[in-house]
Order: C-alpha cells, then structure tokens, then sequence
C-alpha cells in the first residue's frame, strides 16, 4: 500500500461498518421558521410547507451520494426546525394540530423519517403560544407520523417549571391513551428536557435553537459495536486502560461523523453545525450500550458498579470525540434508552436493571430517563414526579436530562410494549407506588440552584 | 496528481482464479489507473486492496461502484469502492 493507507487500516474501517454496525446515525437538517410566523394560521401553515420542501429537497439525495462515496451508512436523514411555540404564536391559534400536519406532510415530501421542533420552551414559564402547542401535543402525536415533540421544562439558570411538569404528566397519559392501538407510540415522540441543547441531531429531542443560523447541518455518529469491539479485546487491562481504548475508538468514529458533516454541508451550501458525539444503540445484537458495560465487567447492566462504569464510558467518548471535531455539540455521550438497546432490554427482563438503578445512571450519562415502559395505569402524578426527579438532575449537575416515558395502555409490570422499528420494544417496569400528588399539586417553580448564581 | 480523486476497491471473500482479473478488466474499461496492490490471506479469507486513481474515469462514481459489485457477485466476493478520504480522515490528522 502507499504511505497513506495502510493496509490494517483499511481493513478495520471496513470492519467497523460491516461487522460493528458501524454508521452515521443521523444527518440532520436545521431550518429556521421564524420567517415563517404570520398572524393567520393558514398562511403560516402555507410559509413552512414551501420553507421546508425548499431547503430540504436535496438532503436525501445527498446525503445517499455522500454514503455511496465513503461507504458508510447513513441510517437516518431528519429536519429539526425552530420552536413550533414560537412559530405559531403570532397567529392566536389555540390548536396547534395544522401546523403539525403541515410538518407532517413537508417532511414526508422530503423524504425524512422525522421532524423535530413542535417543541416549547418554558422552563420559566409559558406564553399563549407555548400554551397552544403543549395543549395540542396529544393530537398532534396522535395524527402525524413523522412530527416529534420536546418541551423544556427546566434549566439550570432558571430552575424547574411544576406546572408545565404538572401538566405535561396529563399531557402523557392523554397522548397514550390517544396511541393506545400502537403501545402508546405517541409517548416515544415526545421528550421533555431539562438544559435541552439547540443543536442536538438526535430524535425525538431535535429542534433547531433559536440561536442558530437561518440553515445548520448537524450529524450524530454512532457506534456503540465498535466500542464493544475495542474492549473484547482487553479482557484483563485495568480501566485506565479501558478508557484509553475508548478514547481511540471515539475519535475514529468521530473524524468519520466530522468528514460526512463537512462533505454533505458543503454540497447542501449550508453551514456545518456540530458532531454529536454519541453512542446511540439499536437492537441488533452487540449494537449495545448495556453490553458494553458488561464487557468492562459486570454480569448485567444494573448491578453494582454500572454507574461507575457508564460514568467512564460517557467520558471517555467526549474525550476522544472532542479531539477529532472542530465543532462538538449536541447531547454528545452515551445515550441509554431502555427499547432501543437490546442489552438494556435483557437487563430488565432479567431483572438486573430497575428503575431507580436506571435513574442513578442518567447521572452519568449523555441524556436520560428514554425510551422505557411504566405500567398503563400509572397515575399522571406519578409521571410528573418522574419528570420532577430527572429534571431535578440534570438541573444541579449542569447537563442535559431528558425522559421519554410510556405509560404502556392495559399494561402490567413484566409486560412488553412494542414500539416498532427503530423504537424497538421496552419491557414494562414497576414504579415506586407511593403518591406523590400533593408535592405535584403544589405547581410553581423550583428555584435555581445557587450554582446558576455565578456571574 | 490530485489526491481528491482516489478511491479504494477493497475485495474480499474465499480465493480463487481470475479475481484480480475480473476487477482489473472492469477498472480498465472505465479508464481507472491502478496505482497500488496489495493482497493478503487472512484466515482463509483473500482480500485485496487497490488504490486507483478516478481522474481519468469515464463513468460516474455510483455506476463504477455497481459494475464492480456486480463483477464480484458473479466471481463470488465481496468488492467495495470507497473515496480515499473516508480512510484517510478516519485514521491521520
């Protein structure tokens, strides 16, 4: 070979893509609407349509030209646009349910699987727009296929909003129910944040921050395999060792994720946002991030140890990604969603991984409570106290926490919901059944921790 | 020469005659040069590197890149063709 590829080198990409599902997960689009509100909801609905179908035309067919140049695959194609509270507020619609479809259909005219942004932020409080939009939020996760949802409920400069907590339960256990005939799938389109990122690539949490350019164009790598990979290899080094390992095979994957952004940036003639540096899973096998836990050491994810080991692992990938990116953003960490990791999944069936166990871990990790099933007749108290504790989190820690929660309808502990494709299946786990409704009830705000005070 | 214009045709699969012939011919006929070999038996698996050189290439990339999937399906291995970047960004700053 010539000096500049190696022969070892050439070979571990193509093993990498070929045998440790090794992909770009996602290449997303970011399209501001703010030029699109008007005070006719009709007109504005009419402005996004043409807006998203005009920017996002050529992303599919880039995007494949660019997997077909390197051979990587490029799983996901997706748009995130601006805050849908702000979009609509100037038209005083109170059903916001038009513009979801609207998204709906522009982003199935493109030929994406999904679109972020009917989104709000209130971690301080709510406008008539952002009443509007969580209000519409069960019918339009009901009646659009592609349109995700988040609503920031918290930050760590302004504390955590109860009563959007407080409604936002309700808002739950109504999309469920309206979703009932799907698992509830309505639920696994909508997350609520705390510190939710303007620039995160990765669904059902993109929306495109309105601190952002008019265009931006963020990817989100993946290749929890090829971590897994790394560490079969060392069955015996000490866990400094371990984390050098990681590090290594963090930044390959990232420079991969930091060339497809610039390539399909470049010939979109749209700005190159951020890498996001995650880890996503899926269920196929060894695609895992509860496996790679459990390579360090650990029987099952969820035994003693596997805060302390995810912790590593989470940092050691912001580590090695961070220098391979000249611009890193997103949630970028291990991401550890219970239905899309088919060791997440076993470790619950088995019993290995609870609740509370799984709470401890988004402490460490890149996102938080995802993707994971409660029995359907969990009261929407219970899932607002849920959100309490995990917004609570990410607030005194300064990160990104998140859940993504599914009252499974006429489901029990034990039970497994199906979500379908990507989404995978999630195993219904038992809830703490003490009530905590009257502390819900109170609503209000939770002030800022005193470490938001540091100007 | 310009080094955007290089690419990688990695072959893999059980070894036999006229692999090597097979993807030559299918370069040639395009007018790709071939600018380094490189060949090797890992565990009774044959693999193949080429580096060529697409400057010169009379087709597009994605049709070259199907005559020579199709040229290894019909010789029973596994080829692939990839810009060059994708290794050189993956493993060298």
């Amino acid at each position: 070979m010539t000096a500049l590829f190696s022969s070892s080198e050439v070979l571990e990409t193509i093993r990498m893509v070929q045998a440790e599902n090794l992909d770009i997960r996602t290449v997303t689009l970011g399209i501001s609407l703010r030029d699109c509100a008007t005070s006719d909801l009709n007109t504005t609905c009419h402005r996004i349509y043409d807006k998203v179908r005009r920017k996002a035309e050529r992303l599919v067919p880039v995007a494949e030209e660019i997997e077909a140049r390197f051979g990587i695959p490029i799983v996901n194609k997706r748009i995130a646009v601006t805050p849908i509270s702000l979009v609509g507020e100037p038209s005083g619609a109170e059903d916001y349910l038009p513009l979801s479809e609207t998204l709906d259909r522009a982003a199935a005219e493109v030929g994406v699987n999904f679109v972020g942004g009917f989104s709000a932020l209130v971690h301080k409080g709510f406008t008539s727009g952002d009443h509007a939009l969580i209000n519409s939020l069960p019918q339009a996760l009901s009646q659009t296929e592609r349109v995700c949802a988040s609503v920031n409920v918290g930050t760590t400069q302004a504390g955590l909003n109860m009563d959007a907590i407080r409604t936002l339960g309700l808002i739950i256990k109504e999309t469920a129910r309206l979703t009932a005939h799907q698992g509830g799938l309505g639920c696994a389109k909508l997350v609520v944040f705390c510190n939710a990122p303007e620039d995160n690539p990765f669904m059902a949490g993109a929306f495109h921050g309105v601190g952002e350019p008019e265009c931006a164009l963020n990817v989100g790598v993946s290749g929890p395999g090829v971590v897994l990979a790394a560490i079969r290899q060392h069955p015996t080094a000490d866990l400094g060792t371990i984390a050098t390992v990681i590090k290594n095979t963090a930044f390959k994957v990232t420079r991969m994720g930091e060339l497809v952004a610039r390539e399909v940036s470049c010939r979109l003639g749209v700005p190159f946002g951020i890498v996001d540096l995650s880890l996503a899973p899926t269920t196929a096998q060894g695609d895992s991030v509860a496996e790679i836990l459990e390579s360090m050491g650990l029987e099952r994810c969820g035994a003693c140890g596997t805060t302390a080991a995810l912790a590593l692992l989470n940092d050691a990938v912001k580590k090695g990604g961070a220098m391979a990116s000249s611009y890193v953003g997103g949630l970028s960490g291990a991401f550890i969603p219970v239905s899309e990791d088919s060791g997440m999944i076993r470790a619950v069936e088995e019993g290995a991984l609870t609740l509370p166990k799984l709470e401890a871990m988004t402490a460490v990790c890149s996102v938080g409570l995802d993707m994971f099933a409660v029995p359907g007749d969990t009261p929407a108290e219970v899932i607002s106290a849920l959100i309490a504790d995990e917004a609570a989190i990410g607030m005194v820690n300064k990160k990104t926490t998140a859940v993504r929660v599914i009252p499974a309808p006429g489901m029990k502990p034990g039970d497994v919901v199906e979500v379908g494709g990507l989404l995978g299946r999630a195993p219904v786990m038992p809830v703490n059944n003490f009530s905590p409704a009257a502390f819900v009830a109170r609503g209000g705000r939770i002030p800022a921790p005193l470490l938001a005070l540091n100007n | 020469m310009d080094k955007e214009e290089r690419a990688i045709v990695t072959v893999i699969g059980q070894d036999r005659v006229g692999i090597i012939s097979g993807v030559a011919t299918v370069l040639a006929e395009h007018n790709v040069n071939i600018l380094d070999i490189s060949q090797t038996v890992l565990q009774e698996f044959f693999t193949m590197m080429m580096v060529v050189d697409l400057k010169g290439c009379r087709v597009d990339f994605n049709r070259l890149q199907q005559e020579l999937v199709g040229k290894g399906a019909s010789l029973g291995v596994q080829v692939q063709l990839q810009h060059a970047d994708i290794f050189r960004y993956m493993h060298r700053i």
